[in-house]
């Protein structure tokens, strides 16, 4: 998209020049946002506006830029971002900018340079050789960096609506509790074999619920499948699916029964100090020691395993980064090529991947709390889809459609 | 007594082409010239009016129609900026004269087109401006800014009617004579949000340019031919005085734009 930003200033409201420049914006094909408007209070008080002016190609802006000077529309010229020193190593200078996850743009000796990797919550650093700017977090930062200040300068695009009218994705639409979710899964069970043909890549945020719920054995078959390329999760999830592997319970619970067996409690434990002794996940499956469940499937299909420890993790087991900002660190890292998240049973790391994923990336999150799916969609505009569900009957039905695409759904029933 | 402004047509003809009424082909016959020309003056002059006469320049045929040569409220004289060359040099001697006869004369800045009453006349509450062919619509702020008033800016999309007062002549009731194909749907709505008993020109009497008249009062000056308007100006209770004007017309101008008021109102608002 290509934009520029106009004012308008008299008595555009009573000539009705704010709609006819309004009007002709739309007709040409183009789009507006209304930054600023401020209406005379009395009959010769002239009124002002500051448009945000886009258009898909530059050819078309400057058409209608031209078009819309005549009506008495004039182009701001985009200053340069003003810059300043960070002043120690972890603190953004005073007045930072603190990015949005859109694609940002900052202005550099008269050229338009776009922020690599858009993050929310972030400050924007420019290289020495001010030809790159990036998003940075307090930890990426070092004293003397270049980082930029006030709001001059800063030009934000915002992720287009997908096109395709059919697109679940479009409307940022949430499947409450009391809707049919069958439509809904089929497409995103579409999006993901799109995905996998066009060789993008799937990343799965999951909670240890998942395992809680038995939809450990829908999530191995999906990854053997091929459909998952990188897991986030905690030490819980691991360690649930690995007890599941080798005790047939969760947390104490049979998983195919539902009733607590004796001494259950112990199991995690004891699976917690299998790996250890084994030397890790990895290491464990090629000991044959696990050989079923999420872990192991993951293994076998090369999938990136992501494991952020908490405060409250039993063990944990070998491969679990505990220090938060260095686990930070590394989803970050494996954000940045993603093509389609799945979120399932988990706040706090789908909060983390939403507030770090780049904004072209699709969402599709389910949860059985409603205010989790609000707040985790909420982030990208446009681009997620929420099911308020439980993640067993979601994940049963995503990978009976994954598996047999054309067979008729059995339909997941609310939870 | 209202004052008026004309400029004697001694060096009038059509010596170039800035408005599709213009030919070069096509000059103006001058004895017919100075005939139609006194006959407004005399038809003006008899109206409880005051008029006074600018001395005409060589090479500057286009001087006679005074009403491009600015916008007078009270004593204050704003010249025009003259988007043609052609008629460039015509303002400072206008801006001279209104000196020199005592009125303040404030330029707007240089960059802004603005040619004059042709295109602000005030009506109701507010003064309209047209924009595009002649006036940048920036200009009409500038305007608005300077006096302090209302000024609705409507968009011309009738090369013929280049001028606002080409096709549109406010009424002291509040109403107006137009021709409302002259405007884009914006600029029509602009104008029937503000004005009542808008008289609607047929196409054929727009095109003798019968919008292009001289209000004084109860007396409409304006170009023969209009009998539709003439009969509605009529019933309105305003006498018509209609002039040939065939040899203005020629250059796409007619009674009003020979004409400028001094002023066209003591106060803005």
């Amino acid at each position: 998209m290509f934009s520029e930003t106009v004012e308008l200033r008299g008595h555009i409201i009573d000539s009705l020049i704010l709609p006819k420049v309004l009007d002709e914006i739309l007709t040409r094909g183009a789009g507006f946002k209304i930054a600023e408007i401020k209406v005379g209070q009395n009959r010769v008080d002239q009124s002002y506006a500051r448009i945000e002016v886009s258009a898909s190609s530059e050819e078309t802006l400057a058409e209608m830029l031209l078009r819309l000077r005549q009506h008495g529309a004039e182009v701001i010229e985009r200053a340069d971002v003003q810059l300043a020193p960070a002043p120690a190593d972890g603190v953004f200078p005073e007045n930072f900018y603190v990015t949005t996850n859109q694609q940002t743009f900052v202005q550099i000796a008269g050229k338009e340079v776009s922020v690599e990797s858009p993050m929310i919550d972030s400050a924007i650093a420019v290289s020495a050789d001010k030809r790159s700017a990036r998003s940075v977090k307090f930890y990426d930062i070092h004293e003397g960096d270049i980082v930029v200040v006030g709001q001059q300068g800063i030009r934000v695009e915002p992720v287009q609506r997908d096109t395709d009218r059919t697109s679940i994705f479009q409307f940022n639409a949430t499947v409450s509790a009391e809707m049919p979710k069958t439509a809904t899964i089929r497409e995103v069970a579409r999006e993901m074999q799109r995905v996998r043909q066009r060789k993008g890549k799937i990343l799965v945020v999951a909670g240890p619920s998942l395992v809680h719920t038995g939809a450990g054995d829908h999530l191995e078959k999906l990854i053997s499948l091929g459909f998952v390329q990188r897991l986030f999760t905690g030490n819980g999830l691991a360690v649930y699916d690995i007890e599941s592997a080798l005790y047939g319970t969760s947390l104490g619970v049979n998983l195919k029964g539902g009733a607590l067996v004796e001494a259950g409690h112990e199991n995690h434990m004891h699976a917690i100090n299998r790996i250890r002794q084994a030397g890790g996940i990895q290491a464990a499956v090629d000991q044959k020691i696990v050989t079923r469940g999420i872990m192991h499937a993951c293994v076998r299909q090369g999938v990136d395993i992501v494991l952020s420890g908490s405060i409250r993790d039993d063990g944990p087991i070998p491969g679990v980064t505990t220090d938060a900002l260095e686990a930070q660190r590394i989803m970050r890292d494996k954000l940045r090529d993603l093509t389609l998240v799945l979120m399932m049973g988990s706040m706090l790391h789908s909060l983390a991947v939403a507030n770090m994923v780049p904004p072209s990336v699709k969402i599709v999150c389910v949860d059985i709390d409603p205010r989790a799916v609000a707040r985790l969609t909420s982030r990208q505009t446009f681009r997620a889809v929420g099911l308020v569900t439980d993640i067993e009957p979601f994940l049963r039905e995503l990978t009976q459609q994954l598996e047999h695409p054309d067979a008729t759904s059995s339909g997941v029933s609310a939870s | 007594m209202r004052e008026l402004l004309l400029c004697p047509p001694d060096h009038y003809s059509i010596e170039y082409e800035i408005n599709p009424w213009m030919s070069r082909a096509r000059g103006a016959d001058t004895p017919l010239v100075q005939a139609q020309w006194k006959r407004l003056y005399e038809t003006l002059s008899s109206l409880d009016t005051k008029v006074h006469l600018i001395p005409p320049q060589p090479k500057l045929p286009d001087m006679v129609f005074t009403a491009n040569a600015g916008l007078t409220v009270g004593r204050r004289f704003i010249p025009s900026n003259f988007r043609h060359q052609e008629r460039s040099a015509e303002a400072k001697f206008f801006a001279d004269w209104m000196e020199q006869h005592g009125y303040e004369v404030v330029w707007l800045p240089s960059d802004l087109y603005f040619e004059g009453e042709g295109d602000a006349l005030f009506g109701g509450d507010a003064l309209f401006c047209g924009y595009k062919f002649r006036t940048d619509i920036n200009a009409h702020r500038a305007v608005a800014d300077l006096l302090g008033c209302l000024v609705v800016s409507v968009e011309l999309v009738d090369p013929r009617f280049y001028h606002i007062d080409t096709c549109f002549c406010p009424l002291p009731d509040g109403g107006a004579m137009w021709f409302p194909g002259a405007f884009d749907e914006y600029g029509q709505r602009a104008i029937r949000d503000r004005l009542q008993n808008l008289i609607d020109v047929p196409e054929d009497e727009a095109a003798g340019f019968c919008c292009n008249a001289v209000v004084l009062e109860k007396d409409v000056v304006l170009p023969d031919g209009a009998k539709t308007v003439a009969a509605g100006l009529r019933d309105r209770g305003y006498t018509c005085h209609k002039l040939p004007m065939s040899e203005f017309l020629k250059a796409g101008g007619a009674c009003k734009c020979l004409t400028m008021h001094m002023p066209q109102r003591e106060k803005a608002c």
